[in-house]
């Protein structure tokens, strides 16, 4: 049972992620990618590892997904935008993922009715994940905060000439 | 003993670090290269969690934790890069950005 629910999702992580390398728009592959990641997060859950398939879909579909979304709307600003939306939103486009988020759906409702871990093996819990991060992992996540700490600095580094650059543009 | 065989999850994470791969070598806009690496190092991550699973240590999950915290700077910075050239090339393409001809 536990073997067809990861086979499915295995084939629903490969199948988008080929349509996110094949999409032209970069939106179309941002919702394959996102039907991908869930996908994985599935995944997760059937290995066991709870805490790390929330993380998946918290951060890596929500947060980290949410960053492409903004940029990608800041980058496609323009007269032409209303044309686009309109063509973005056509049946065909969000057709596919639907598809495919309804498919990840159904299996986490099998999930459920089959009563929470349907027979995963072996699952850790956030608990010993907790222990073993702030115990033998204690410099591990002091990097991590450093890493995160260097990836704000150069994201705001990054982002800070670009105000000067459109107020020059303003005045001028 | 595990349900899922450790060698299916690790064909399955190989296959999407490949597909990542082809990504970043055949696209040329760079928000698809960045979202291609996602896909690698989403792929890295099934890994770990694949192994931790197979072993039943919490250390798979941990490494997993570490690639989204790096995922994460990793995007705010390349996403800051992008609009830097987008702005000053007018243009995603990243075979246009060869002016510095080393």
């Amino acid at each position: 049972m536990v073997l067809t629910l990861f086979y499915i999702s295995s084939a629903v992580a490969i199948f988008a992620t080929v349509m996110m390398i094949t999409r032209l728009n970069a939106v179309h592959g941002l919702l394959y990618l996102i039907l991908s990641l869930l996908a994985a997060g599935i995944i997760f859950f059937l290995l066991g590892a709870h805490f790390a398939a929330v993380l998946e879909v918290i951060i890596y579909a929500g947060a980290i997904m949410v960053l492409f979304v903004f940029v990608i709307m800041m980058l496609n600003q323009g007269q032409k935008t209303i044309e686009q939306e309109r063509a973005w939103l056509q049946p065909n486009i969000w057709l596919g993922p639907s598809l495919l988020a309804l498919i990840l759906f159904a299996e986490l409702m099998v999930i459920v009715v089959l009563g929470g871990n349907a027979e995963t093996g072996h699952t850790i819990n956030s608990q010993q994940v907790g222990i073993a991060l702030y115990g033998p992992y204690l410099l591990a996540v002091e990097l991590a905060s450093m890493l995160l700490l260097a990836g704000l600095v150069g994201a705001y580094h990054l982002g800070k000439p670009l105000v000067k650059v459109t107020k020059n543009r303003g005045n001028t | 003993m595990n349900a899922i065989p450790m060698e299916q999850g690790l064909l399955l994470s190989v296959i999407l670090f490949v597909l990542g791969l082809i990504g970043v070598l055949v696209r040329r806009n760079l928000i698809m290269i960045l979202m291609s690496l996602e896909v690698m190092l989403n792929a890295t991550g099934l890994a770990f969690i694949v192994a931790g699973s197979r072993w039943g240590q919490a250390d798979g999950q941990i490494m997993f934790l570490l690639i989204l915290t790096l995922a994460a700077a990793e995007v705010g910075v390349g996403l800051g890069l992008a609009l830097q050239i987008f702005h000053r090339f007018h243009t995603l393409d990243a075979d246009s950005v060869n002016e510095m001809q080393g």
